[in-house]
Parts: C-alpha cells; structure tokens; sequence
C-alpha cells in the first residue's frame, strides 16, 4: 500500500534522508520512530508531496507521489488522510464545519457532505460537539476532529504525525484505541510518525527506525521482538536506568519467548552462582513473554560465570558497564 | 480671542456648519476605508502569496510590489494630497469638497491597509495552511476557505487602525479643501481665532475616533473564534 524506494532528500547540500526503502501492507499500522531531526517529519512532508523528494519514489496507493504536480498531486492527496500532532483544526470552523472541510475542498454538496461530517463525529465519539469550536474542545477532542476529518473522503491511508505528543497519557490511550478500532472498521492502512516507543508498544504491526535519515532497523513487531539486543527490540522493553555503585556485576537479560522460570531453571540447573533482579519490565505480547531484566550478580566474576551460562543457553545476555 | 461675538452654540460657525462638516468628515472616513479595504486586502494577500517561502513565493513580484506599496507608506500625506489633485479633479471633476478628498484618502490608507492585512496574514500558522494543503486544495481554495477567514479578527483590527488613522487624515485633508472637521477647525479654530470651534471639532473627532475603535473592537471580537 506504501513502497519507498531509496527516498532521499538534500536541503541545500545537506542529506535529510538517505535513500530509504520500506513497504506497509495495507491494513497494516506502521510506526515510524526516531529522535527529533532522525528525518521522520521530512519523510512524511515527502511522502505527501509537501516536500519535493530529491530522488527516489514514494508510491502510495500505486501512484508514485513524488512523480506528480499542479492539479494531479492535489487529487492524489484526497486519498491521503492527515492527522497532525497540533491537530491544526480551523478556528474559524465548528467541529462539524472542519470535518466537512475536505468534502468542501473537493467539491461535494453541501447537503450530502454535512451527513457524511455527522457520520464521522459520530464515528469518534464527537457527535454531542458538532457545533463547537476548536477552542472549546480539550486536547483529545481536538485530535478525534482532527482523525473525523482526515477520514471524510474516505481515504485508504491514514498518515499520522506525532498524533499523540501533545497529549497526556490517558488521552494518548483512547487516541491510540480510536485509530486501531478504526482501522479494523475501515481497513485502511495507517502509518504513525512517534518519538514514542509507547505508541508502536500499543496499536503497530511493524516499525522502522529512522537514525540521521536513514533507515536501521525495520520489521514486523514479532521479528523485533525476537531479536534481542537489537535497537528497537531495546527501546520497546526499556530497562531504567543503571543505579550506581554496581560496576562489573550487573547483566542485562532479554525475554523473547522464554520465561523468567525458565531463565532461572537453566542457571540453577548448570549450577550458575545466585543472582539478584535488580529491575525489570515484562510484558506478554501475542502470548509470549518479553522483556529485559537486570540481574546483580555478587561479584564481576560470578557475573561472567552466569553470563557465559545463560548465553550457551540461547539467551541473549549482555554485561552492562 | 475677539470679544463681542456669539460663541459654542450662538456661534454660527458651530451652530451652521459643525454638523455638516462632521458629516464631511465620517463619508470621507467612510468611504476611503471601504476603498482601502477593497484595494488593500487583494494587494496585502499578493504580498503574502509572493514572500518569501509562501504559498506562490516570487522574489521579483514580492520586491517589486513591496517597493511601491512602500513609497506610497513614506510619501507624507500633505504632498501625496496636492501631487494627486489633477486624479483627484478626473475622478470627481473637481479638486474640492469630501469627494476629492476621498481619492487622496484612498491612495494613502491603500497600502497601509494592505502591510497589515500581509502580516494578519502570515499569523495563520503553517499547520493550518498543510492541513488544508493535504485535502488537495489549491490557491484560490487556500486564500478563500483558510486565508481570510482565519485570519479575520486581524484584518477587522487593521480595518479599524486604518480607519482611524484616516480621520486624522480628513483633518490634513482638510487644510487643502477637503472639509470637513479638520477643515472647520482650521479655518476657524486656527485662523480666526475662535476656541469654541476649535474645541468644538477636537471634542467631535475624539468621538469619531472612539466610536470607530469600539465598533471595530465589537466586530473582531463577533469575529474571532479562538478563545
């Protein structure tokens, strides 16, 4: 449904993305995620045709959006739906004025995309607010107008931007919910620019990980998952930080589909010396455990000893400075 | 002062002609500032269009249009009055009266108008601009359905400093027969020597001015939507 091939962008000499390829399957909820200024903002702008790529092709729905000007790209755009991270709602629009807006845009009836607007407020929720504006809606609110909207012509894509960045963590949830109960009933396929490992966690299929603009790491959500160590794999199980004062004692231990039992049952049975969890995140996603555990070990001895155990075990281990 | 004669309401320069010129000055007020806003709103969203990064950036038009828009800023009133007499006479057959006085008014308060419409303007944020971008529309449907109405209270709010930068322009007008209260006030006020007249008009233009400032600042207020 999205196919990059080798995307680069240069703003004055300087390379903002360099050459990314990568696909999302329709239906799929792809997440995007990076650092400020990894070139998630500048993959997106190129991805809509806000930007002119340098090079490359970004075909979305079989139309290669970089290929197209003037009147084409405006109508390819209209089977694109946007939704931002300040949901950039009209202020002089009610709620129901801005969801009707796209159909406005491009040329439907007034009658006919009024009902279509209803429709969609209803659809998040928003049906009770129609006649407000912006100002008078909280955050979350805002944002459901802002999806209601991006949906009005019945695109096939939704592209979102940092949807949930402005938001705390509650609203974050049912912004989050609202996409996937979206996409499973209007199979479109949906791609989420994030700085937050929370959001592809929650409600994406696969991710990308974007580093000074260029793509090194992408895969389903089960294949990072399963190979530990790996940077995303790190960033969706994330351990706090290392406490003081454990210089040469502690290991850091990846879950991917084996238990923390199960962990402990082969260190004891190959007679490894004992081990403290000094902390932790587990978390069970598609029935398996995940996680990563720091464990302190007495000694940078014993520590080693259980290292070279649990590694010929098919665990992945690492020893922490 | 001279004494002996009538004075404020018995003074037949208050009691005859402070009415009418009051009238003189609000249609010439009036009227220049819906010229101006005619004039000007086009002209302030073709600078915004052509800036710099904008929606149809053209360096050379935007100079170009800056340049002029800003010599008609600078040229002080009273010159820009007399050097427009002879378009003043084509336009109304005459150099005289509120009518004449309008073309100069106009010409003046035009590109004022327009550099304040181009900075309401460029207070719509970007955002807002992409969004309705992303629905596939175009130039005309940007200035028509985003543009403008988004930024409204701004251009109210300028419409309003405009006009009340032109009452005080209907005084200097005034001063080379345009009438009105400016008129009256130095004719009177100034070169006869009469105080009551001439306090007669200030009193008069401070209320116009007041009148104008809370009107505008009701319908930007009708308006904006952002609170």
């Amino acid at each position: 449904m999205i196919e990059l091939r080798d995307l680069r962008k240069e703003f004055a000499g300087v390379t903002a993305l360099e050459g990314i390829s990568l696909s999302v399957a329709a239906g799929e909820i792809h997440g995007i995620v990076g650092r400020s200024g990894a070139g998630k903002s500048t993959l997106i702008r190129c991805l809509t045709g806000l930007e002119p790529a340098t090079s490359g092709s970004a075909v979305v729905d079989g139309l290669d959006i970089t290929q197209q000007r003037g009147a084409a790209l405006r109508r390819s755009r209209r089977s694109i739906g946007m939704v931002f991270q300040h949901a950039n709602l009209l202020d002089s629009r009610t709620a129901l004025a801005n969801v009707e807006h796209p159909l406005q845009v491009a040329g439907v009836p007034r009658a006919e995309r009024r009902a279509r607007a209803r429709e969609l407020l209803d659809l998040v929720g928003l049906s009770d607010r129609a006649g407000n504006h912006p100002a008078q809606l909280s955050g979350g609110q805002q944002q459901r107008v802002g999806i209601a909207r991006a949906l009005a012509t019945e695109p096939r894509i939704l592209l979102c931007d940092e949807p949930t960045s402005a938001l705390d963590t509650q609203t974050t949830g049912q912004i989050l919910s609202l996409i996937s109960s979206l996409r499973d009933r209007l199979d479109i396929t949906v791609l989420i620019i994030t700085h937050e490992m929370s959001v592809v966690r929650e409600i994406c299929d696969s991710a990308t990980l974007l580093e000074n603009g260029a793509v090194t790491q992408t895969g389903s959500l089960q294949e990072i998952l399963s190979s530990p160590g790996t940077p995303l794999a790190k960033d969706l199980v994330p351990l706090p930080p290392s406490p003081q004062g454990i210089d040469g004692r502690a290991l850091e231990v990846s879950l991917a589909g084996t238990s923390l039992a199960q962990v402990f049952a082969l260190a004891r049975a190959a007679g490894a010396p004992e081990a403290e969890v000094e902390s932790g995140t587990l978390e069970t996603i598609d029935g398996k455990p995940v996680g990563r555990i720091r464990l302190l070990c007495a000694d940078r001895d014993a520590r080693d000893a259980l290292s070279s155990i649990l590694r010929d075990g098919g665990i992945h281990v690492e020893e922490a400075a | 002062m001279t004494a002996d004669r009538p004075t404020w309401f018995e003074n037949p320069a208050i009691r005859v002609e402070l009415w009418p010129a009051l009238g003189d000055t609000l249609l010439m007020t009036l009227f220049a500032t819906l010229f101006a806003i005619i004039a000007g709103l086009p002209l302030g969203i073709w600078l915004y269009m052509t800036a710099k990064k904008s929606l149809a950036a053209n360096p050379v038009v935007y100079r170009v249009v800056s340049v002029v828009v800003d010599i008609g800023r600078s040229i002080p009133f009273i010159i820009l009055m007399i050097a427009l007499i002879p378009l003043a006479r084509f336009i109304t057959d005459s150099a005289l009266g509120w009518q004449a006085a309008v073309v100069s008014l106009t010409v003046s308060a035009i590109p004022f108008y327009a550099r304040l419409v181009e900075s309401a303007l460029r207070e719509v944020s970007a955002g807002k601009i992409e969004a309705v971008q992303m629905m596939g529309a175009g130039r005309w449907q940007l200035i028509r359905q985003v543009l403008v109405p988004e930024a409204l209270p701004g251009l109210v709010s300028g419409a309003t400093v405009t006009s009340v930068a032109l009452v005080s322009y209907t005084a200097m007008a005034g001063a080379v027969g345009g009438g009105g209260l400016g008129a009256l006030a130095i004719s009177y006020g100034y070169q006869r020597y009469q105080t009551d007249t001439m306090i007669a008009c200030i009193v008069l233009l401070v209320a116009c001015v007041g009148l104008i400032q809370l009107l505008g600042d009701l319908l930007a207020r009708a308006v904006d939507h952002r609170k």
